[in-house]
């Protein structure tokens, strides 16, 4: 028995001339929940779907609980279940059908796969609409059927492709609770997501895709400090002292600053690369360029200190892989 | 209008507590995978809720049946054998037959509306016999060929059709051509996993669908044709059916077209079930 739940080297699934994968290798350990952080278009669907045999890789290999998806696909999906992005039950059918139809796809006699379903439709919630046609859900009660239906078969690695993409801040915290109380189980949880935040939650490691590559892997704490403890957002009273803001925490944070898409707000990264207290460090930083924008001249009408958004890692990611291309 | 307030009053008092899922997640005895010949009845019995749920869905099977029975018989009936009863006990196996083979292009249609959704992506996942997911398809499908039948032999009784065969001969005869269409369908499946849209699978079937069931024996005897048609009409299976159900429902038994029937439906099954199942796997 392997450790590791997954283990792909040099996965890559080209669609024409799109290389969606190009060159992943992933080390996923079993019984924790492993976070695939990326864009849209980045390649995390691709990946999943050929995780869990429904798409065959083009180059490299690719392993689940030490099964090869291409040579033991029978093997992998004994151990496997996906829930889909888009929802993977059958809209026409009611919650209580499906749940049986599956049930009984997994080998429940008659009576048994009926109890199975009532027991999920009561842990998820939706005993009152057994009998509703899944179309008339709303997309929290649709994601929980569609989790309920993958946790059927108690699979030792489940697929969360985007769970949360959708749903409102209640339904999204239901889902959290779920995956972890999954986990707790023993299950190991692929999940993918573009919200940082959400792998920040969940994820033990997280991987960073972008354009089908991995540009940076490592526990969420490793990954928030290599890019950058936090980010100062400024909202300025005059539009027209952004350029000269930020000049002034360019030149004071020494980092990326980003132009929204407001006028008058802007954001930067503050590097906080100092060793162990690094909270302490990011704040010191953020007074240090507040007090230089005053100085400056400059009227700060918000401030706020936060987490670096995944925009933020992304643009320090992708930034350091072009400075350390150029350097090579 | 209900179903939707009682089904949101429903979700806004669910609080999550782990210690419900316990239960569900506790890893009880797994069961066994099923046999092949269960998953293939558990998607059979996902077809059937799915003719319950969406009953539209058997319309085209019920009036475009009646629709052609009614036209035909009143359209060359007259002219072709100089009464319409005549002409209904030779016209209505052949028209049971080719209103059955036409509505065979709907398992297409449903295989390419369905493939796209993220349903089948689960189904994919499951360590179940690949083709089940298919032969459920083709049972609920035996279903409305079953349904069309009898809605044309029905009307056909109405219209005076007197089979020589009786209950047995009719049923023998609906038999084979529920059986044959089970396994024409398999070039749908094909079709339904193959093109891109729902419209291509409705204008190839078409193409496929108006040469084989016109230029057959349903209408008229062949002998009036010219050579080069009868040399068509004669080795195209549509044919062969129509001979063998006409003789069943008559009576009687051909033992030559039933030898025909049998062989291109092993050799359709074969082929297109294989090339069904290669493109199911790729997706
Ligand atoms: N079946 C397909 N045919 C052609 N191109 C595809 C196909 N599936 C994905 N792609 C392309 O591959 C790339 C990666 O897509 P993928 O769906 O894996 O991204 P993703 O990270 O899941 O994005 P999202 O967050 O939007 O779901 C995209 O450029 C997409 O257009
Ligand atoms: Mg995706």
């Amino acid at each position: 028995m392997s450790a590791l739940a997954i283990e792909t080297r040099g996965l890559v699934k080209a669609f024409g001339k799109t290389r969606a994968v190009d060159g992943i290798d992933l080390a996923v350990p079993a019984g924790t929940v492993y976070g695939v952080l990326g864009p849209n278009g980045a390649g995390k669907t691709t990946v999943v779907r050929m995780l869990a045999t429904l798409l065959r890789p083009d180059g490299g290999d690719a392993r689940v609980f030490g099964h090869d998806v291409l040579r033991e696909p029978d093997e992998v999906r004994q151990r496997v279940s996906l829930t889909g992005q888009y929802a993977s039950v059958d809209e026409d059918l009611t919650g209580l059908e499906n749940l049986i139809l599956l049930a009984r796809l997994v080998g429940y006699d008659k009576r048994a796969a009926r109890r199975r379903a009532e027991q999920l439709l009561a842990a998820f919630g939706l005993i009152d609409a057994a009998g509703k046609q899944v179309k008339h859900y709303s997309g929290g009660m649709r994601r929980r059927l569609d989790i309920g239906a993958s946790i059927l078969n108690t699979p030792k690695l489940l697929f969360l492709d985007e769970p949360t993409t959708g749903l409102d801040p209640r339904s999204r915290n239901q889902v959290w609770d779920i995956v972890r109380a999954v986990v707790s189980y023993g299950t190991t949880v692929l999940l993918t997501t573009q919200y940082l935040d959400e792998a920040d939650r969940l994820a033990s490691r997280i991987a960073v895709i972008d354009q089908g590559k991995v540009i940076a892997e490592g526990t969420p704490g490793e990954l928030k400090s290599s890019v950058g403890a936090g980010a100062v957002h400024v909202r300025l009273r005059d539009p027209g002292q952004r350029t000269e803001a930020e000049w002034v925490l360019s030149r004071c944070l020494g980092g990326h600053v980003v132009l929204e898409a407001d006028p008058v707000a802007l954001t930067a990264r503050v590097s906080g690369n100092g060793n162990g207290d690094t909270d302490r460090r990011t704040a010191e930083q953020a007074a240090a360029a507040l007090t230089a924008l005053a100085e400056a001249g400059i009227t700060v009408d918000d401030f706020s200190l936060g987490q670096p958004s995944l925009d933020e890692v992304f643009l320090a990611l992708t930034d350091r892989t072009v400075e350390e291309e150029t350097k090579a | 209008m209900s179903t939707a307030t009682t089904v949101e009053a429903q979700e806004a008092t669910y609080t999550f507590s782990p210690e419900t899922l316990q239960a569900v997640l506790a890893p009880g005895d797994a069961p066994r995978r099923p046999s092949w010949l269960s998953a293939s009845f558990t998607f059979g019995w996902r077809a059937m809720l799915k003719i319950k749920h969406v009953p539209e869905q058997l319309f085209d099977v019920t009036a475009f049946p009646i629709m052609m029975t009614l036209m035909f018989t009143y359209l060359f009936g007259g002219a072709l054998a100089g009464s319409t009863t005549e002409y209904l006990q030779f016209l209505l196996p052949g028209i049971m037959v080719m209103s059955v083979v036409m509505i065979t292009m709907y398992t297409g249609v449903a295989v390419n509306t369905d493939i796209v959704k993220g349903v089948f992506d689960r189904f994919r996942t499951l360590p179940i016999w690949r083709p089940s997911t298919m032969v459920g398809y083709l049972l609920g499908d035996a279903f409305r060929y079953t349904v069309a039948s009898l809605v044309i032999l029905g009307v056909g009784l109405i219209l005076g059709f007197r089979p020589e065969g009786g209950v047995v001969g009719v049923a023998a005869g609906i038999g084979v051509l529920v059986a044959f269409s089970f396994a024409f369908s398999w070039i749908w499946t094909m079709f339904g996993l193959l093109l891109r849209s729902e419209k291509s699978v409705m204008g190839v079937s078409m193409m496929v669908l108006f040469p084989l069931t016109f230029l057959s024996n349903v209408f008229v005897d062949p002998n009036t044709m010219p050579g080069w048609l009868q040399a068509f009409v004669d080795i195209n299976p549509i044919s062969h059916l129509v001979g063998a159900v006409r003789a069943l429902m008559d009576g009687g038994w051909d033992t030559t077209d039933m030898t025909w029937v049998l062989v291109s439906g092993v050799l359709i099954t074969v082929v297109f079930g294989a090339l069904t199942m290669r493109l199911y796997n790729r997706r």
